[in-house]
């Protein structure tokens, strides 16, 4: 077997190139959260966005009790037009419900703006992130699945994006 | 003598049982299922017992030295197996889809592939650990080879740990990940020297 250099050197550059690596992907994460809007290039689907994902989420008023609000817009790729009566679907871990739950689940229209609010009960951390999922999933356009991460587990309110590409 | 076992006794029995404690009045816990919970706390026992492990095979803790200690790191080990199949298991019960993202690499938490990989490595100490005779592997390489799995399972284990946001409270979360780091430190950069003496001998 060829010599392994097995010295307090050899386990101190082992182990931190394990740490750097691993931490890397925090510093460069990979994956889009809001679009800073580059001519309006479509939105990629987030990994991870689909999880959870049921189809047809009833539109609604409001989830649930309410006290938290998810907010974002819809525009159409390329000129960044906004796009009016988009369903948005909603859906994440709230203090209601866990995410494969039907009551987790709802979904809004967006305004003529482009733009659309819901609110729902207050997201909690599952599986170690504050997080939600949104999913426009009507077929004019191709769907897209986003995950969108809370800055902090108090925060109470979350927003997220779309720019859509036509089907 | 006997004064000072009990209080290392129970500085260890703190470090461990203070951080689930807390964990335990988490306000998360109300909105969360049992098989959740149960997943929570088992990844927290196995962080406990990755503090415990290194200390039981140097033979450090009272009234369990060599090779009492010995025995005792092998059936830990079990049970660390042990709790990290609950957590995983209890997890992937919770959200399959978020599991496999975890497992295939594929998952947007930035602390999934340090979880991940020290599973594997614990996998590899349990499974190397059973058949090593078997596989005719020499005490030095066997050596060798669960020093370096022991690295990846402690520094996997508390970045995962840290970088997770959930049930466990912060500080305490740290300051155990912390004894972790100290314990591991000192007894396999310990090992390692007189691994590295015994070679040049």
């Amino acid at each position: 077997m060829t010599h392994v250099k097995f010295d307090r050197r050899g386990l101190i550059i082992g182990a931190s190139s394990m740490l750097a690596a691993g931490v890397s992907g925090l510093v460069l994460p990979a994956g889009a959260q809001g679009q800073v809007a580059q001519g309006f290039a479509p939105t990629q689907s987030m990994p991870g966005g689909s999880n959870n994902y049921q189809k047809g989420a009833k539109i609604l008023e409001r989830i649930g009790k309410g006290g938290f609000w998810m907010s974002g817009t819809v525009r159409r790729a390329g000129d960044g037009a906004p796009l009016a009566g988009q369903r948005i679907q909603i859906w994440a871990h709230t203090v209601e419900g866990q995410e494969h739950e039907p009551q987790s689940h709802g979904a809004t229209l967006t305004d003529k703006e482009g733009k659309f609010r819901l609110e729902m009960p207050q997201i909690i951390p599952l599986f170690g992130q504050p997080h939600g999922h949104l999913a426009y999933d009507s077929g004019e356009f191709k769907t897209v699945f986003l995950r969108p991460v809370m800055r902090s587990a108090k925060d109470k309110s979350l927003e997220a994006h779309f720019i859509l590409q036509p089907a | 003598m006997r004064a000072k076992g009990t209080l290392v006794w129970a500085a260890l029995a703190a470090a461990i049982a203070v951080p689930l404690a807390l964990a335990a009045t988490s306000e998360l816990i109300a909105y969360r299922g049992p098989v959740y919970v149960i997943a929570a706390f088992a990844g927290m026992v196995a962080l406990g017992l990755t503090l415990v492990q290194p200390l039981l095979i140097a033979g450090i803790l009272p009234g369990v030295a060599l090779p009492r200690g010995r025995r005792a790191h092998l059936w830990i080990g079990a049970v660390l197996l042990f709790a990290v199949l609950i957590h995983v298991g209890g997890l992937w019960i919770t959200s399959p889809p978020d599991m496999l993202d975890a497992l295939t690499f594929t998952s947007p938490t930035p602390f999934s592939p340090f979880g991940v990989v020290a599973m594997w490595a614990i996998f590899a100490v349990a499974l190397l650990a059973a058949f090593r005779r078997r596989l005719g592997m020499t005490p030095r390489r066997w050596r060798v080879v669960h020093l370096s799995l022991a690295v990846v399972i402690v520094i996997g284990g508390v970045a995962h740990a840290m970088l997770v946001e959930g049930t466990m409270e912060t500080l305490t979360k740290a300051a155990l990940c912390a004894l972790v780091l100290a314990a591991a430190i000192k007894v396999i950069g310990a090992r390692v020297w007189s691994t590295r003496a015994k070679s040049r001998a």
